[in-house]
């Protein structure tokens, strides 16, 4: 049982048609993860209760669209009674006691969590080599890295593993594990999604979001797991549309911005080029594209780490080794329980977040740092809002490169850091952004990158379907699993 | 720009001890790190108010009631060590080597 050629839509009539039950889609389903598994390593945990919750959805009925449908979630999520580790050393014994809302909302739409996917430490990486539980792999090519920090999950429904899966997005957390794995992936609007229950990394930038194969099933799991939720202030009461009814494939009219900054001399000519045609798509389909200016985009990447590891340093405060995960041994006083605990928990990439965030927000650097940063956000917001106040849509490129290989560039954390140069942008403004598989270059995917104004999640959906029509990327079989048949 | 002092320092105000052989890898990464940064310098940013979040400004009320949410037993459930239902630490006051 793969997902290579399933729909959310097929499978629910499937299951409601008594064709098929939960019981047997969720065993089938881990059967195929297991098998993969050694291969991928997308998964931190796969999820033995699975089967028995798919039993209760049988024995309740196939209800709404969801029902029975098995997805896989981030380990950065809570997971009420199965691990939830952040794919990190100090939280490798985490037993969550209750469901982060995006949880709990899967849960009641009858959702069925088979597995909690591998991330980079923290979600603090670009690649899942940071991970505590190792590498996991590109389905494309098993040397290549499958992007990051949401890579597991990437790896998973690239792979056929699941239909789709929860990722979080703090820097191109989603979008560029979904670029290098040739799959759709949505960060939503910040506020869009309730972060009650995703483990921190900076909360001015975390978001959740959703991949999958095909833009429909994408915006079916975001319906489902979009809205106010009490436990979140940040989350918005504006009301969530049904983005899977609304889909629109009809570029006529639709204006995009492209903005020149973007084709940057640094970025691979091939990966421009299959940007380019993708944009060539949508003026044949109607659109008009123009060229438009973001000067500060020079100075994101400073920006983004100056401020997520301000965030993170903070949010990190918590883990000390005394109310849960890891503790450790053979200390002599409470201070020691704090340092030891952190230095023993903690690794390399996660300490240099945490040390960088602490000396940016410190008394002699913080006006020259972190005060800075955020005001140079400022301008770079009104940037682009300024585009956004004359265009629908601003596309471009998500990543400067298809998947580079695995251990490429993991000793040189700034050659890491300016891989998301290009997906930055929507998580210092808060706005939504996706990346759509436009093609390959020598084997590998490459996605095309849009971004909208706050709370128009529709508008990328329906352009995502109108070049998903167009080009039927879905149906192509990963290389590396195509070999093995 | 980022001495290896000052990052010993920020390890420590961090909670966090670097093993020796770890310190230098740290401070010529930080270093470029924090170079790359001050490449802020260089904007002109005079007046500009800054983004410290993303959220709408305004206060959000919810009445002031009380909810049962976890029990005690779920709450330690995750508590490397306890004893008679509370959380066990290491002595707060060092008694033998204390400064």
């Amino acid at each position: 049982m793969d997902y290579f050629n399933e729909t959310i839509d097929l499978l629910h009539k499937k299951l409601a048609d008594k064709e098929i039950t939960a019981e047997s889609l969720t065993k089938d389903t881990l059967q195929n993860i297991n098998d993969k598994e050694a291969k991928l390593n997308a998964y931190v945990t796969v999820n033995d209760q699975a089967t028995e919750d798919a039993k209760k959805v049988d024995e309740k009925g196939i209800e709404g669209r969801l029902s029975g449908i098995p997805v896989a979630i981030k380990d950065n999520i809570l997971t009420k009674g199965v691990l939830t580790t952040a794919s990190s050393k100090i939280l490798s014994n985490f037993m969550p006691i209750y469901d982060a809302t995006v949880t709990e909302k899967l849960k009641n739409a009858g959702a069925i969590n088979v597995g909690k996917t591998n991330l980079d430490e923290f979600a603090m990486g670009s690649s899942t080599e940071t991970s505590y539980y190792g590498t996991s792999h590109n389905a494309w090519d098993y040397t290549k890295v499958p992007g990051g920090s949401s890579g597991g999950s990437a790896a998973a429904v690239a792979s056929g593993d699941v239909i789709a899966a929860l990722g979080t997005d703090t820097g191109g957390s989603i979008r560029q594990p979904a670029s290098f794995n040739g799959i759709f992936g949505i960060k939503p609007t910040y506020g869009r999604v309730s972060r009650w229950g995703v483990i921190a990394f900076a909360s001015s930038l975390d978001q959740v979001g959703v991949m999958s194969k095909r833009v429909e099933d994408s915006a079916e799991v975001l319906t489902t797991i979009a809205g106010h939720d009490v436990h979140d202030s940040t989350s918005s009461e504006k009301e969530v549309p049904d983005y899977r009814a609304n889909l629109n494939k009809d570029m006529h009219g639709v204006k995009i911005a492209v903005p020149k900054e973007f084709w940057h001399e640094g970025t691979d000519p091939e990966v421009l080029k299959t940007v380019d045609e993708a944009i060539e798509t949508y003026k044949k389909l109607g659109a008009t594209v123009e060229e438009v200016s973001l000067p500060s985009l020079k100075h994101a990447v400073e920006v983004y780490y100056v401020i997520a590891s301000s965030e993170a340093s903070s949010n990190l405060q918590r883990y000390d080794g005394v109310r849960y995960g890891f503790r450790a041994k053979d200390v002599k006083n409470i201070k020691e329980l704090f340092v030891n605990s952190r230095s023993e928990g903690f690794g390399d990439e996660v300490k240099r977040r945490i040390m960088l965030g602490t000396f940016t927000l410190s008394a002699g650097a913080y006006d020259a740092y972190f005060k800075k940063a955020a005001q140079v956000r400022t301008i770079f917001i009104n940037e682009l809002k300024a585009v956004l106040d004359k265009y629908d849509l601003i596309a471009g490129p998500v990543t400067t490169s298809t998947a580079f290989g695995i251990g490429e560039k993991i000793d040189d954390p700034l050659a890491m850091y300016m891989n998301d140069i290009l997906t930055i942008p929507a998580n210092l403004a808060g706005l939504p952004a996706a990346s759509v598989p436009a093609g390959t270059v020598n084997g590998l995917p490459v996605g095309l990158q849009l971004m909208a104004n706050s709370f128009d999640e529709q508008a990328i959906f329906n352009a995502a379907y109108a070049l998903q029509e167009e080009n039927k990327f879905y149906e192509q079989i990963p290389t590396a699993l195509k070999e093995e048949d | 720009m980022i001495s290896k002092e000052e990052v010993l320092h920020v390890a420590e105000l961090a909670n966090l001890k670097l093993k020796d052989n770890e310190v230098d890898g740290f401070v010529s990464q930080l270093d470029d790190i924090v170079t790359m940064a001050s490449q802020l310098s260089t904007v002109d940013t005079e007046g500009v108010e800054p983004t410290y979040h993303m959220s709408d400004t305004t206060t959000v009320f919810r009445a002031d009631e009380g909810k049962h949410t976890q029990t005690r037993e779920e709450l330690l459930e995750n508590v490397p060590e306890v004893q008679d239902n509370l959380i066990k630490v290491p002595s707060i006051v060092d008694k033998e080597d204390g400064e």
